[in-house]
């Protein structure tokens, strides 16, 4: 059976996330991330951030909203029975920090089998209030057997 | 930090997810699939246990590149690309490795691994700092 490739290109709604002190401080604790700057506004302020500022892999908080539309969609129908999450990147531009908004919007780049395995590839573009580009995310779904 | 260059090893990161990492780790990310979280539920589709979350993973193997090469400074990490494979449960000590492979004025790329034993649950990470 040929491989549905009709969400190539499909973009899904926005999503708007405010970033917050207490949810930096509990990621980062999560992770075991110790660096002041993401548990003290003084200890940021110094360093030079407008606020407590979030570690790079924050980035998954904030951009899981956008992105989980776009897994779901029917029009996409991936076989979650048989999906894993093979591959992943992010680059980023500027920090988030506490009191930021970041927008986020999800888009399907690639629909592609190899070896009988499908590989479904979204990006995620997170923007803050100012517009100016935070982080750029590519998801590499592999859905084993298509 | 700035006579780093290839082939210098990134400080090496062991840590141990305790049992209740995927739990914690799902509140933080708003990921709550239940491989992670319901043991029941991942023995019944096929899984060892309740794994770990690929992106705590991927977090951990950050931290080992800023906090190894750049001091914790959470500007640095400029680009992280990873493959899952083999993986993760709670419980078992991740070891985190690297190696510098190119350095080009304060840029800086390595390659990283993380390990459970001999499973490596991310392979081919590239990680490129600004330090």
């Amino acid at each position: 059976m040929a491989l549905k490739t009709d969400a190539v290109g499909k973009s899904w709604p926005s999503t708007t996330y405010q970033v917050g002190r207490e949810k930096i401080k509990e990621y980062a604790t999560v992770l075991g991330i110790e660096n002041p700057v993401h548990f003290d506004v003084d200890a940021a302020r110094d360093a030079g951030f407008r606020d407590v500022v979030a570690p790079p892999m924050f980035a998954v908080v904030y951009s899981l909203a956008a992105l989980a539309p776009a897994m779901f969609d029917p029009e996409v129908g991936m076989n979650f029975a048989t999906m894993v999450h093979g591959g992943q990147t992010f680059e980023w531009s500027e920090p988030a920090c506490s009191g930021d908004e970041i927008t986020t919007t999800a888009k399907c780049v690639s629909i592609e089998e190899k070896l009988g395995n499908g590989f479904y590839v979204f990006e995620t573009t997170s923007v803050n209030g100012a517009g100016a580009e935070v982080v750029r995310g590519t998801w590499t779904n592999i859905v084993r057997g298509v | 930090m700035a006579d780093l260059k290839p082939g210098d090893a990134v400080p090496e990161l062991r840590v141990t997810p305790d049992k209740y990492l995927p739990h914690r780790y799902a509140g933080a990310s708003g990921d709550f699939n239940p491989i992670h979280v319901d043991r029941e539920f991942a023995e019944s589709v096929g899984l060892p246990s309740n794994i770990l979350h690929g992106l705590y993973s991927m977090g951990v193997v950050a931290k080992a590149a800023s906090q190894g090469l750049a001091h914790g400074d959470p500007t640095a990490l400029k680009k992280l690309t990873v493959q899952f494979r083999g993986m993760g449960l709670p419980e078992q000590e991740i070891d985190v490795t690297g190696t510098v492979k190119e350095v080009d004025g304060n840029r800086v790329t390595v390659d990283l691994e993380a390990r459970q034993g001999d499973n490596r649950i991310i392979r081919n990470a590239v990680a490129e700092l600004e330090i």
